[in-house]
C-alpha cells in the first residue's frame, strides 16, 4: 500500500501526506470539513468585503495591548469549548448506545472513539480552560496591580500565537490525517512508534510543545509584571486576591512547563530518532514518563484553579458589599496550594507498585491540600456572613462552585487514600471525580470572572437573566452527566470504552447524556448572552458609563470600560488593599490629579503574528515529516527574529494634551456618583463621611 | 423548614447510596476487596460531616444576609475572627489527620503485595497483559489459559504481573485491588476469593483499539471444582509453543478462551527477559 510505504519512507516533497488522509467518506468528519471550511470562507469573504482587513491587522493581530491579546484568548478558548463540548456530545451519545459483548456497536469504531476522548482531554485543558483563564488574567491582572502593560508585551502577543498554533494543530489533525489515541496524557509506550507509527501522537507532541512554550512565556512575563510592576504603595500583602492567585498559578507554570517540554522533547527523539527513553526495549522506562508527565499534569491543574480561586474571591467580595473575610489566610493557603501541588504527582499511578510507604507519603500530602482548600471555602462563605448579598449572574457561579466544588473536593480525597484508588483507579470515578473539581471549580469560577470582568474588557454588561438560566443548566447538567458516573464507577466500569458489556450501565448512560443535553442548552445560553448583550450596546441597561458598574473595590475598576489603551490617566498611590473604595471613601477617587505626565507606550509589532504563526508550518512539516518545510519555517523564524533584534522604533509617548483630553471625558462621566457604602454610611465604624477631603492623603 | 426538608432530602439520599449496596465495589467478594469497600464508605462519611453543613452554609448565608432583608448586622468592615480563622482551619486540619491516620494503616495493611493471612499455601498465577487479551500461566499446573482465569475459593492467590506490549491494569473489580502490568517488569499482588461465583476482569488502563474487549473470567471455584477445572484445561492437548505464543502475540479483539495444556516452566520469565535492558523483578 502506498500508505505504509510513506510511513517508513515518506516522499521529499510531500512527506507522509496523501490523498488518502483526508476523510472525505467519512460520514461523521467529511460533513463537519465541509462546513468548516464553507464557514471560514464565509468568514474571509465578510472580512475582505467589509474591509476589515486592515482594521484586524492594524488594532488585533498586531496589538501588543494586553487587553487586546487577553480577549482574542477568550475568543479562541470559547471557540475551543464548541470543538471539544461537541467530542463529549460524541462521547455520551456513542456510549448509550454501545451495550454490547463485541465491537461493532454504537457508531463511532474505537480508531475513532479513541481520538475523540484523547481530544476532548487535550483541548478541554490546554485549549479552553488554560487560554480562558490566561485571557482573564491577561486583562484584568494588569488592571488590578495599576501597571500600563505586561512587563513583556511583544512576548505576550507571542505567547498567544504559540498557544493558537497549537490549537490549530489540533484542529487541522480532524481533516488532515489523524489524533492522538492514546489518552490525553499519551502514556509511553503505547504513544511510542512502535504502538503508534500514525501521525495522531506527532500532532499531539507538536501541539503541546509549542502552545506549551507560549504558557512558559507567558508564566515568566507574569511572574515579572507582578513581582516589578505594581503601583506605588501597593505591598505583597497590599494585592488584590485575584492577582495572588495569578502570581502563585504562573509560578508552578514556571516550574513545571519546562518538564513538559523536556518531556515532549525526549518523546520526540524516541519517535523520529529511534532513542529509547521511554520504549519497552534497550532499557527504555516508561515509568518514567509517567512520573514526569505527571509531574507536569498534577501542578497543571492547581495552575487552572487558583485563578478561578481568586475570581471567586473578588466576586464574593463585591457582591457581598464587604471585604473579604480572612485575606491574609487566604493568601496563606494560596501559597501551601502552590508548595504542595509540587508533592503529590504520585498518586495518579498508586496501582504502578511503589509500594506501600511510597503510596502513603504520597496519599497524605494529597489530602494534606484538603486543609487550604478548606479554609478558602469557609472564607468564601464568611465573606457573605453579615454582608448585603446580592446574587447576580456572577454571584450565582459562585454559589454553584461552591456546592459542587465542595463534592468534588470530598471525592478527591476518597482517590487520595491509596487503598481506595486501588478499585477506583481508572473507574468512571476519576474523570466523574475531575469534572468535579474542574468544571465545579475551575470552570464555574472562570465564568463567575467572565460574568464579572465583561463589562471591563467590553464596556457592556451581560444580561443577568441569562446568565442565569445558564448557571442553572450547568449545575445541575453537571450532576445529571456525572453522578451517573460515580455509581458505575462504584461498579467497576473503567473509562475509555468504546462499548460497555453490562447492560446494567445503560440506564446511568442514558440520565448522563440528559446531563450533557442540559450543560449544552447552558453553553448556548451563553454564547446567545454574549451575542445578545453586545447587539445591545448601547442600551443603558447594558452600557457601562462609568467603568466601575458593580462599585466594586479594586483597581481594575478605576478607568474607563473598556480602559484607555494606557489603562490609566495617572496611577494612584495605594494605602490599602481595597484601594478603590478606599479611595472613594477619602473622596479622591475619580479626581483630576494636580498634573498628568506623558505617558511611556510599547509600539504594535509585526514579530509576534509573523514569528508566532511561523511556527505552524514548522509543527506541521514535523508532523508529516516534510522536512524542507521545516528548514525553512526554522530559516524564516530566525531571519525575523534577527530583523526585530534591529529595531530600534518600538516605542512611543502619549503626550499630556491627550491624556487630559481622554481623562477629562472619563472623569466627567463619573461626577456626582453616589456610592454603596455613602448610602450606608451608618454602618461604617471605621471611616466617617467626615473623613472625606481629607487633605493630608493626597493622591500621590 | 426549607433548611429541615434540604437536610432530610440528603440524609436519605445517603442512606440510598450506602444500601445500593449490589454495586461491585461494596458487596465484595474478596477479602481486600471488603476492606477496601469499607475504608471507602467510612472515609466517605467521615467526610460528609463536614460536606454537608458546608454546603449548606453555602445555601444558607447567601439566602439568611440577601440584600433584600436589609440584615442590621451588616457590617461591610468586618474582615477577622481568630475565633472563625481557627475553626477554618482547625475542622479540615482534625478531619485530614483522622483520614491520614486510616490512610497510613490501610496503605500498609492493604497493600496488595502483602501477603494475605491464610492457612493454606498460595496459589501462584503468572499475568502476561498482550493486544488484547489476557494470557494466564499456572507454572505449578504447567497450564495456561488466554481471558479466563480460576482458583479456589479461600486460598490466597499470587497474581505475578507483566505485559507484553503496552501499559495496562490487571483488576478484578468484585475481588478488590489492580496493578499495572508493564513490559520487562514483574509486579505482584495477591487476591483472595471469599465466594464461589465467575466475575468480570478487565484491563483497568487504556491500551489501544482492542482495549475494550480486554475482558477476561474470573472464576472462584471449590477446591474439588478447580481440579476438574486444571483437568479440562490439560484435556485440551493443545501446547504453548513459541508459535503458538507469537500467534497470540498479533493483535485480537474480544478474544476467545483459549486452553494450553503444557507450557515451558521459564515461559512468564523468557517473557520479561525478552526486553532487553529490562527491569528486575522484584523477588
Amino acid at each position: 500500500m502506498v500508505q505504509t510505504d510513506l510511513i517508513k519512507d515518506p516522499h521529499v516533497l510531500t512527506g507522509k501526506l496523501h490523498w488518502g488522509v483526508i476523510p472525505f467518506h467519512d460520514p461523521v468528519v467529511a460533513p463537519v470539513m465541509f462546513a468548516a471550511i464553507l464557514g471560514g470562507l464565509l468568514l474571509v469573504a465578510f472580512v475582505t468585503y467589509k474591509k476589515l482587513w486592515g482594521y484586524l491587522w492594524n488594532e488585533w493581530f498586531t496589538s501588543v495591548d494586553h487587553k487586546k491579546i487577553g480577549i482574542m484568548y477568550c475568543i479562541v478558548a470559547l471557540v475551543m469549548l464548541v470543538r471539544g463540548f461537541s467530542d463529549a456530545i460524541l462521547m455520551r451519545t456513542h456510549q448509550a448506545l454501545s451495550t454490547s459483548d463485541t465491537f461493532g456497536e454504537g457508531y463511532l469504531p474505537p480508531e475513532h472513539y479513541d481520538q475523540i476522548f484523547t481530544a476532548h482531554g487535550v483541548i478541554m485543558i490546554f485549549f479552553v480552560a488554560t487560554p480562558l483563564m490566561v485571557g482573564i488574567m491577561n486583562v484584568i491582572m494588569p488592571l488590578q496591580i495599576g501597571a500600563r502593560d505586561v512587563a513583556y508585551p511583544f512576548l505576550n502577543s507571542l505567547s498567544f500565537y504559540l498557544f493558537l498554533v497549537g490549537a490549530l494543530l489540533v484542529n487541522i489533525s480532524l481533516f488532515v490525517g489523524e489524533f492522538a489515541a492514546v489518552g490525553w496524557l499519551a502514556y509511553t509506550p503505547l504513544s511510542g512508534i512502535e504502538y503508534s507509527p500514525g501521525v495522531g501522537v506527532d500532532y499531539w507532541i507538536w501541539a503541546l510543545q509549542i502552545s506549551g512554550i507560549g504558557t512558559t512565556l507567558t508564566a515568566v512575563n507574569f511572574v515579572a509584571t507582578i513581582l516589578k510592576m505594581r503601583a506605588p504603595g501597593m505591598t505583597m500583602m497590599k494585592m488584590p486576591v485575584f492577582t495572588w492567585t495569578t502570581f502563585c498559578a504562573n509560578v508552578i507554570a514556571l516550574v513545571i512547563f519546562p518538564i513538559l517540554t523536556v518531556a515532549i522533547a525526549q518523546l520526540t527523539l524516541d519517535r523520529y530518532l529511534d532513542f529509547n527513553f521511554f520504549t519497552n526495549d534497550d532499557g527504555g522506562n516508561q515509568m518514567m514518563w509517567v512520573n514526569l508527565i505527571w509531574a507536569w499534569g498534577h501542578p497543571e491543574v492547581y495552575f487552572l484553579v487558583l485563578p478561578a480561586f481568586g475570581m471567586i474571591s473578588e466576586v464574593t467580595a463585591t457582591f457581598s458589599r464587604k471585604r473579604l473575610f480572612g485575606y491574609v489566610s487566604l493568601i496563606w493557603a494560596t501559597i501551601a496550594i502552590m508548595l504542595l501541588s509540587f508533592l503529590v504527582w504520585l498518586h495518579h499511578f498508586f496501582t504502578m507498585g511503589s509500594g506501600a510507604s511510597v503510596n502513603a507519603f504520597f496519599g497524605i500530602m494529597t489530602m494534606i491540600i484538603g486543609i487550604p482548600t478548606g479554609v478558602k471555602l469557609y472564607n468564601w462563605i464568611f465573606t457573605m456572613y453579615k454582608g448585603r448579598v446580592e446574587l447576580t449572574a456572577s454571584m450565582w457561579w459562585v454559589i454553584a462552585m461552591l456546592i459542587t466544588f465542595t463534592v468534588g473536593g470530598m471525592t478527591g480525597v476518597m482517590l487520595s487514600i491509596p487503598a481506595n484508588d486501588f478499585v477506583l483507579h481508572n473507574s468512571m470515578f476519576v474523570p466523574a471525580h475531575f469534572h468535579n473539581v474542574i468544571i465545579g471549580g475551575a470552570v464555574y469560577g472562570y465564568f463567575a470572572g467572565f460574568t464579572y470582568w465583561f463589562p471591563k474588557a467590553t464596556g457592556v454588561k451581560l444580561n443577568e437573566t441569562l446568565g442565569k438560566w445558564s448557571v442553572g443548566l450547568w449545575f445541575f447538567g453537571y450532576f445529571f452527566a456525572w453522578v451517573p458516573l460515580y455509581y458505575t464507577g462504584f461498579d467497576g466500569m473503567t473509562r475509555r470504552l468504546q462499548y460497555i458489556d453490562n447492560p446494567e450501565w445503560q440506564l446511568p448512560m442514558y440520565i448522563a447524556l440528559i446531563g450533557v443535553v442540559l450543560i449544552a442548552a447552558g453553553i448556548g445560553t451563553q454564547v446567545v448572552n454574549i451575542a445578545w448583550s453586545l447587539y445591545k450596546r448601547n442600551d443603558p441597561q447594558y452600557k457601562d458609563v462609568t467603568g466601575d458598574p458593580w462599585d466594586a473595590h479594586t483597581l481594575e475598576w478605576y478607568t474607563t470600560s473598556p480602559p484607555q489603551f494606557y489603562n490609566f490617566g495617572d496611577v494612584p498611590h495605594i494605602n490599602d488593599r481595597d484601594p478603590l473604595l478606599d479611595m472613594k471613601q477619602k473622596g479622591i477617587a475619580y479626581k483630576r490629579p494636580e498634573k498628568y505626565s506623558r505617558i511611556h507606550m510599547p509600539k504594535n509589532t509585526w514579530a509576534g503574528p509573523v514569528l508566532g504563526l511561523l511556527t505552524l508550518p514548522m509543527g506541521f512539516g514535523f508532523v508529516w515529516h516534510i522536512w524542507w518545510m521545516v528548514i525553512a519555517s526554522v530559516a524564516a523564524i530566525f531571519a525575523c527574529w534577527v530583523k526585530l533584534n534591529f529595531e530600534r522604533d518600538k516605542d512611543y509617548y502619549v503626550e499630556v494634551p491627550e491624556v487630559e483630553e481622554i481623562e477629562g471625558k472619563f472623569l466627567k462621566s463619573n461626577e456626582g456618583r453616589n456610592y454603596y457604602f455613602e448610602k450606608n454610611a451608618k454602618y461604617y465604624k471605621k471611616w466617617k463621611p467626615s473623613d472625606q477631603n481629607d487633605s493630608t492623603v493626597v493622591a500621590k | 423548614m426549607k433548611k429541615r426538608l434540604f437536610q432530610s432530602t440528603m440524609l436519605f439520599s445517603l442512606a440510598l447510596l450506602l444500601s445500593g449496596c449490589d454495586l461491585a465495589l461494596f458487596d465484595s467478594s474478596g477479602v481486600t476487596g471488603k476492606e477496601i469497600g469499607d475504608t471507602i464508605l467510612l472515609t466517605m462519611g467521615l467526610m460528609l460531616i463536614v460536606v454537608i453543613p458546608t454546603i449548606l452554609m453555602s445555601i444558607w448565608i447567601p439566602y439568611k444576609y440577601h440584600s433584600s432583608k436589609a440584615d442590621e448586622s451588616y457590617d461591610p468592615e468586618w474582615e477577622h475572627s481568630s475565633k472563625i480563622e481557627f475553626f477554618a482551619w482547625g475542622v479540615p486540619v482534625v478531619i485530614i489527620v483522622i483520614l491520614a491516620t486510616i490512610t497510613y494503616f490501610t496503605s500498609y495493611s492493604l497493600d496488595p503485595r502483602k501477603e494475605l493471612a491464610s492457612d493454606k499455601e498460595p496459589l501462584t498465577v503468572q499475568v502476561v497483559a498482550m493486544d488484547w487479551k489476557w494470557l494466564f500461566l499456572y507454572p505449578e499446573e504447567k497450564i495456561a489459559v488466554v481471558n479466563e482465569v480460576a482458583f479456589p475459593v479461600d486460598r490466597p492467590v499470587e497474581f505475578l504481573v507483566t505485559s507484553q506490549s503496552t501499559m495496562n491494569s490487571f483488576f478484578i473489580p468484585k475481588l478488590g485491588g489492580q496493578i499495572y502490568a508493564m513490559a520487562g517488569m514483574e509486579n505482584r499482588m495477591n487476591l483472595m476469593g471469599t465466594e464461589i461465583g465467575e466475575y468480570r476482569g478487565i484491563s483497568a488502563n487504556y491500551s489501544g483499539f482492542g482495549f475494550a474487549g480486554m475482558r477476561f473470567k474470573a472464576k472462584v471455584t471449590s477446591e474439588e471444582d478447580f481440579g476438574k477445572w486444571v483437568e479440562s484445561v490439560k484435556a485440551s492437548g493443545q501446547v504453548l509453543t513459541d508459535a503458538e505464543y507469537d500467534r497470540l502475540i498479533e493483535k485480537t479483539r474480544d478474544h476467545k478462551v483459549e486452553y494450553f495444556s503444557s507450557i515451558d516452566p521459564l515461559q512468564f520469565k523468557n517473557i520479561i527477559e525478552s526486553f532487553i535492558g529490562a527491569q528486575n523483578g522484584s523477588n
